[in-house]
């Protein structure tokens, strides 16, 4: 990779676009975008190889893998799949594709690691509880006007605005 | 008819479907990676007040999407009715959200943003999606420990205009204005935060912001279709099924459908309510004509095996409930041919039926008198089935069109 990498595109065109994307998703196919679905169906994919019993007591599993139903036979994790896969296709184009670490200059690599994977466990076990994620709840859910996704939308930002200030060490 | 959303496995089938999905997907990873929601850095940024665009992009996808979304509902392309607007249980999104909230600051990532990390190199984002799965674990371990506030405070599909009671144009137009004027907000913080990071405003930014009010304000001129404006979007071809006698159920079928395991069948009685007091069909729901417009959004709910009869005396206002619950795209609707008159005939006892038939009365009135309001208890109101009943067939179970999961199904 030694040329240099395209910086981002800006943000209002990429909205525009992310918004035109997110329409045309809605208008397709009736649903709107999400991530956390997917993942959650690769999750009980892999459980179910473990602990197939462990699946049929869990009401909340077993929706998903049950009996002989395969939780990966469900559209989300398509759109799950696509979306990994654009990003690949957006970061060879963008030149940027590095193995790399993006962090705050004050902490250390394995610092910022161990913060990644704390942050994404209060993110997989938020986004389940408010049944979505940013994308699922907040982009989708608030272009198509739900009260619910609005108030979701609102708590994100204000979960992170209030706990920003204390861990500015981190980022700054 | 409304042709989009489109009917996706019906057409493609369902792999078909998924490619669809797979391309969406390509889309929203490559427009969230090159806005630069690969880099935790960036994102985080955002809560620091230094580069804003967090909130920039979010934003306006939402109101484009909107606009679009309500523009074409407007014009008759879309039907909202068939569109997933995620339902709201508003503590458990709130707690959730915050939980997120948190879980943003502190990863950098949102599970979105961390796939397309992952996707161009960045190890935390690899670390971020590890965590998510664990999360995502400790949810499906935990959840039943507190499952009534999982499930509590739901509101079903429940949006702005409604909870405001004006129309989706006007808060379409009002969710415009107030981006805007954020966005010029946001572009005065970044330059007073973030110092020489901030970049100027883009040379076509007033020209585009002109563009999508006009829109909006294009939105709330035309509105949002009524239901009678609905029906008459469909009325050619669901006024020939009308007139061929398609949607039409012998009594006979309508028995078989209650006891069919497979089939969830709702009954709605439209009569008076003075008329479905004296007799009425076992399991059969009072609904007035006046209320089925917004109870087809509960319908609509139902699952996908579900049959929807509606009855009157005769046909006439059944008939009426049927196009009402058509409009609102209700799937797998059908009117009970001849009415409750019709199924008494069928289904009463001899006598009864001799004794009891009043002449001379209007059309769609009751055509047999009670004494008594009995209800459901007459014996006619839960025949037993019999194999031999012959009837032609009617109900062909139609694939359900609304989606029954959204985004984070």
């Amino acid at each position: 990779m030694s040329e240099r990498a395209r910086p981002y595109i800006n943000p209002y065109l990429a909205g525009a676009l992310l918004g035109i994307v997110l329409f045309l998703a809605f208008f397709i196919t009736g649903t709107g975008l999400g991530a956390s679905g997917g993942l959650n169906r690769l999750l009980v994919y892999g459980q179910n190889f473990v602990a197939p019993e462990h699946i049929d007591q869990v009401p909340y599993l077993l929706k998903m893998a049950g009996g002989n139903t395969n939780p990966l036979d469900s559209w989300i994790v398509y759109l799950t799949a696509g979306t990994f896969l654009g990003g690949v296709i957006s970061g060879l184009y963008g030149r940027r594709m590095r193995v790399e670490t993006n962090k705050g200059p004050r902490i250390s690599h394995r610092t910022r690691w161990i913060m990644a994977f704390l942050g994404g466990i209060l993110m997989g076990y938020g986004a389940r509880l408010a049944r979505g994620c940013t994308s699922g709840q907040a982009l989708s859910g608030g272009a198509v006007l739900s009260v619910g996704s609005w108030a979701f939308m609102f708590a994100v930002f204000a979960g992170a605005y209030a706990l920003a200030y204390f861990l500015r060490r981190f980022w700054n | 008819m409304t042709i989009f959303p489109l009917p996706l496995t019906e057409l493609l089938g369902q792999y078909g479907a998924y490619f669809v999905y797979l391309l969406v997907g390509i889309a929203f990873g490559a427009t969230l990676e090159s806005a630069g929601f690969g880099n935790s850095k960036k994102l985080a940024a955002q809560f620091y007040f230094k580069d804003l665009t967090v909130f920039k992009v979010m934003f306006t996808a939402i109101i484009v999407a909107m606009t679009l979304i309500f523009l074409t509902s407007a014009l008759g392309l879309l039907d909202y009715n068939l569109i997933w607007v995620p339902p709201t249980y508003l503590w458990p999104g709130i707690v959730g959200g915050l939980i997120m909230g948190v879980g943003f600051i502190v990863g950098g990532f949102c599970p979105g943003t961390s796939l397309v990390a992952m996707a161009t190199g960045k190890v935390d984002g690899v670390f971020f999606v590890l965590g998510v799965l664990v999360g995502i674990f400790l949810f499906g371990e935990t959840v039943s420990q507190f499952a009534v506030f999982f499930e509590s405070s739901f509101m079903g599909r429940f949006t702005l205009p409604e909870l405001f009671s004006v129309s989706y144009g006007t808060v379409v137009l009002a969710v415009v204005v107030i981006a805007l004027m954020l966005f010029w907000g946001a572009e005065k913080v970044e330059a007073a935060v973030g110092g020489e990071t901030a970049r100027k405003a883009p040379r076509r930014a007033l020209p585009a912001a002109g563009a999508l009010t006009a829109l909006a304000v294009a939105v709330l001129v035309l509105g949002q279709p009524s239901n009678a404006d609905r029906w008459d979007m469909i009325a050619e071809e669901q006024g020939a099924l009308l007139e061929q006698r398609m949607v039409q159920i012998e009594p006979a079928e309508l028995l078989g459908l209650v006891h069919d395991s497979r089939i969830k069948t709702v009954m709605l009685d439209v009569r008076e309510e003075a008329h479905y007091n004296l007799f009425h069909i076992h399991d059969a729901r009072h609904a007035s004509l006046r209320d089925l417009e917004a109870m087809s959004e509960k319908l609509m709910q139902e699952p996908g095996n579900t049959v929807f009869v509606t009855m009157s005396n005769d046909e006439q206002r059944a008939t009426e409930a049927w196009k009402v619950l058509r409009a609102e795209s209700l799937p797998n609707v059908y009117i009970l041919e001849g009415g409750v008159n019709g199924w008494i005939r069928s289904f009463g006892d001899e006598h009864f039926v001799r004794d009891r038939y009043v002449m001379n009365r209007s059309a769609d009135e009751p055509a047999f008198r009670f004494d008594l309001a009995i209800g459901a208890r007459h014996p006619a109101s839960e025949p037993v089935p019999h194999d031999e009943a012959e009837f032609t067939p009617k109900v062909k179970l139609e694939l359900k069109r609304a989606p029954t999961g959204g985004g984070c199904g």
